[in-house]
């Protein structure tokens, strides 16, 4: 426990402090599981919490360390690790479902997100791919674009 | 590097994607972070004092709920720092109470108000949408201060 924390000014939770940093890493590859990326973490920044989860890594520790890190893990599968930011430290007993059972709050977003990466994985490969340069500058559509003539004429000519 | 809010301000997608192409997301973990790492009376479970639905009170009426105004209180500074903004359209796992319908609407509104570069866009549901998605959010964001080229 901190000075700060012992003294009753700060809550008392591990990681905490001020210009502490908590990242969530999601792994969606068929070559790497969370096992393996934790132990390559611990490897790579030993004064990093590291916290193996069922989805990959929850990351705590100096900004500079994690961002670190950060940087090193994309690298063993850049297409297909995810990472983002946390508010709450892990084992946070106002987050953890150890202590609130049930699913963690926030984990039905990471659940819905997550059946969507792999088309986001998609489109980062396409990034390195000159034969998807076609639909790399093809823009999305809007959906308040409004129908035009012609192709409302094509439609009824197809139908 | 830009300040991105991003909308839902807790999508791991957008929250990856805007740091992943240098610039700096803005959403609820940060806002959140910087309330339970600020020391004070711990006050479970989300670090929302009675302070914060008066400080929303600089985006929401007295008379909308306490919710909005709390919420407002994270979200609302954030927006006022943003350089950019990115939203998703049809971000389903936003769906909430009407306190986070409500502060969903006004954070969609006060970013278009604001008249920073906004992105626009839905979820990919098949590969070309997801290049599609991945190429938009790149492009948009290399155009920004400190954003790498396309």
């Amino acid at each position: 426990m901190s000075e700060a924390a012992a003294a009753g000014s700060a809550p008392a939770h591990a990681g905490v402090g001020p210009g502490t940093v908590a990242k969530y890493v999601f792994v969606d590859s068929p070559e790497l599981t969370a096992a393996d990326l934790a132990l390559r973490a611990y490897e790579i920044a030993p004064a990093v919490q590291i916290k193996e989860t069922c989805f990959g890594l929850v990351i705590t520790g100096a900004e500079a360390e994690i961002d670190r890190l950060v940087a090193e893990i994309r690298k063993f599968d850049p297409d297909r690790i995810f990472i983002k930011d946390r508010g709450f430290p892990p084992g946070d007993e106002r987050r953890c479902r150890a202590n609130l059972g049930g699913a963690r709050p926030g984990f039905y977003g990471h659940e819905n997100e997550m059946r969507l990466v792999r088309y986001v994985s998609s489109g980062l490969r396409a990034l390195r791919d000159p034969k998807k340069a076609d639909l790399l500058r093809a823009k999305p559509k809007k959906d308040n674009e409004p129908l035009s003539p012609e192709r409302l004429s094509e439609i009824i000519e197809e139908s | 590097m830009a300040r991105v809010f991003i909308y839902p301000g807790t999508s791991l997608i957008l929250s990856d994607l805007v740091s992943r192409f240098g610039h700096r997301p803005l959403g609820s973990a940060l806002a959140v972070r910087e309330r339970v790492q600020t020391p004070g009376l711990d006050s479970p479970p989300l670090q929302i004092t009675p302070e914060d639905p008066k400080k929303g009170l600089r985006y929401a009426a007295v008379e909308v709920p306490s919710g909005v105004r709390g919420r407002m209180s994270l979200y609302g500074p954030q927006i006022e720092e943003a350089d950019a903004g990115i939203i998703v359209r049809d971000a389903d796992l936003a769906f909430g109470c009407m306190g986070c319908a409500r502060t969903n609407e006004l954070v969609r509104f006060l970013l278009r108000r604001r008249e920073i570069p906004l992105l626009e866009l839905d979820y990919p549901h098949s590969d070309e949408e997801g290049i599609r998605f991945v190429a938009a959010i790149k492009e948009f964001l290399s155009g920004l201060p400190g954003g790498a080229p396309a």
